[in-house]
């Protein structure tokens, strides 16, 4: 049976694509050989964030390019980068409060609360809630939502403040795991099994397995809660 | 009465003492502060300029978040409560300018399509000092007059002007000194009581408002006064953490502590100290609190 095809705009140009495929499936279909805008393709890395408008709407939407299924008469254009101010520092001498984030993310505080950040957001994250944790020193709140951040960019390109969203939420967590959060002594006695050497055996195993063990292996595991 | 509460940025921070104060001594009294959920920045200054109305989208989520209790029937009260003085009147000049301007509100009703339900403008913006007056000072219940206690109740701007949001008139307000009276202290006519503590010059420009906090102090013990309430955070800030550096500098500088409302209020009460965050006051107020030794938990 022939495969039903829908029409789509990519960077503005007309392309007919396989209905069902994913913003990066078309890209590729449509010929295009991605060299940036493209990563894991599993919507862990972030590396594909991606801004669409869908037919009869209004909105611009944003999207990761790999989970994002294209619809009849979408308009996509990929960032692939957001040239952003990255400040530097040594998390060893920081303090895990507001002023930190006045020293290093001054224009946090220009946030006026227009939600577009959370609007952009492919993981459906609260992004203003989080930026307004920061202003008011709750670095708990922070660190709690912005945690499946993955770091594409888009709430940056969308932010009418120029606050880079993902930098501050990145650093509440730093601060929040180095500092703040209780410690976890299973975490140490687990270190110390590694280094007594404890899992080097299956490791070993696991190094020898091709990619069909792997990934058999990887699906097939239990997380066990306690 | 169960009563949605705007905290703002500073009650987090610097003004926990305030904070903690006012929510011990509201319990004691038999009102409730209810945090409202998901509160942002209220916008800190209220913006000026007429046609930039993105700065006053920050209120209206707030407002919101105080229609959305009131529907889930989480709260006794349609109005928003602040302690903060910048809060309050951030959130009072915007409430007002979407009451007054539906062309306005509808525009940024229409900025949060999708978002959130329109805010329909019917909160209103309240301080706690006015909810203490309409409640009745003279029947709040004092277990521990602050007898002979002197002070002078610092305003500064932003709880009266513009008149239009003052919470008392902006040439002589009393409020806050019926309240003074009300806790058995003796209130102290001054006329530094509002002038400007330099606000936000206390960035930049310190030694300007070590100037300007100096004559404010000097005129409060020229006229008697031995201790200075606020509701301002940036007011006592400047008051207090300034004062301190001054005093620190000159040996000769005599100071004078500076107290929020809540606090000598939470006293007046009788909560325990450990409700009152007195630790958190930059000039040790141990010394003039002594002499009422009534305070639960003091050493």
């Amino acid at each position: 049976m022939e495969k039903k095809m829908v029409t789509v705009y990519l960077s503005g140009e007309l392309f007919k694509v396989p209905e069902g495929s994913t913003i990066i499936m078309a890209l590729e279909y449509a010929g295009f050989q991605l060299k940036r805008g493209v990563g894991c393709r599993e919507g862990y890395c972030g590396a594909c964030a991606t801004v669409y408008r869908e037919k009869g709407d209004y909105k611009l939407k944003g999207g990761l390019g790999c989970q994002t299924v294209v619809t009849e008469g979408m308009a996509i254009t990929q960032i692939p980068f957001v040239p952003a101010e990255k400040p530097l520092y040594e998390l060893e001498t920081l303090t895990p409060d507001v002023g930190t984030f006045t020293n290093l993310f001054p224009s946090v505080f220009r946030c006026v609360a227009c939600n577009t950040c959370t609007k952009a957001c492919p993981q459906d994250i609260q992004v203003m809630d989080y930026i307004q944790s920061i202003i008011r020193g709750d670095l708990e709140s922070a660190a709690n939502i912005s945690f499946d951040c993955i770091r594409c960019g888009l709430c940056a390109m969308r932010c009418p403040a120029e606050i880079v969203q993902y930098d501050n939420g990145i650093l509440a967590r730093r601060l929040y795991g180095k500092y703040l959060a209780k410690k976890s002594p299973e975490l140490d006695n687990r270190v110390e099994e590694v280094k007594n050497g404890k899992y080097d055996a299956d490791i070993e195993k696991l190094n020898k397995m091709d990619r069909d063990e792997l990934s058999k292996v990887y699906y097939d595991r239990e997380i066990k809660i306690t | 009465m169960k009563i949605p509460y705007f905290p703002g940025c500073t009650m987090k921070t610097t003004a926990k003492n305030f904070e903690m104060s006012a929510i011990a001594s509201a319990k004691k009294i038999g009102i409730e502060f209810v945090e409202i959920p998901r509160w942002n920045c209220c916008g800190v200054v209220s913006s000026l300029t007429s046609d930039d109305l993105m700065k006053h989208l920050a209120p209206v989520r707030n407002f919101l978040r105080v229609q959305e209790m009131n529907k889930a029937e989480a709260v006794s009260e349609n109005r928003l409560l602040t302690l903060c003085s910048m809060c309050y009147n951030t959130l009072s000049l915007t409430n007002n300018r979407m009451k007054e301007n539906a062309d306005e509100l509808q525009k940024i009703n229409d900025f949060m399509h999708r978002e959130d339900e329109n805010y329909a403008g019917s909160v209103d913006v309240v301080h706690f000092l006015s909810i203490l007056d309409e409640w009745g000072f003279d029947k709040l219940k004092i277990e521990n007059p602050l007898k002979n206690l002197k002070v002078a109740s610092y305003y500064g701007c932003m709880l009266l002007r513009p008149k239009e949001v003052g919470i008392d008139d902006p040439e002589a307000p009393q409020i806050m000194e019926k309240l003074v009276t009300a806790m058995g202290a003796e209130s102290v006519e001054w006329d530094a009581k509002s002038r400007c503590c330099g606000s936000y010059h206390t960035v930049k420009n310190i030694d300007l408002v070590k100037k300007l906090v100096s004559g404010i102090i000097n005129d409060a013990r020229e006229n008697g006064a031995e201790a200075i309430i606020t509701s301002c955070p940036l007011c006592a800030f400047n008051l207090d953490v300034r004062q301190k550096e001054m005093a620190v500098k000159n040996s000769d500088f005599q100071t004078m502590p500076i107290f929020y409302f809540t606090q000598l209020l939470g006293i007046a009460l009788g909560l325990e100290k450990s409700d009152l965050g007195l630790e958190f006051n930059a000039i040790n107020p141990n010394e003039i609190l002594k002499k009422y030794e009534k305070i639960k938990g003091a050493k």
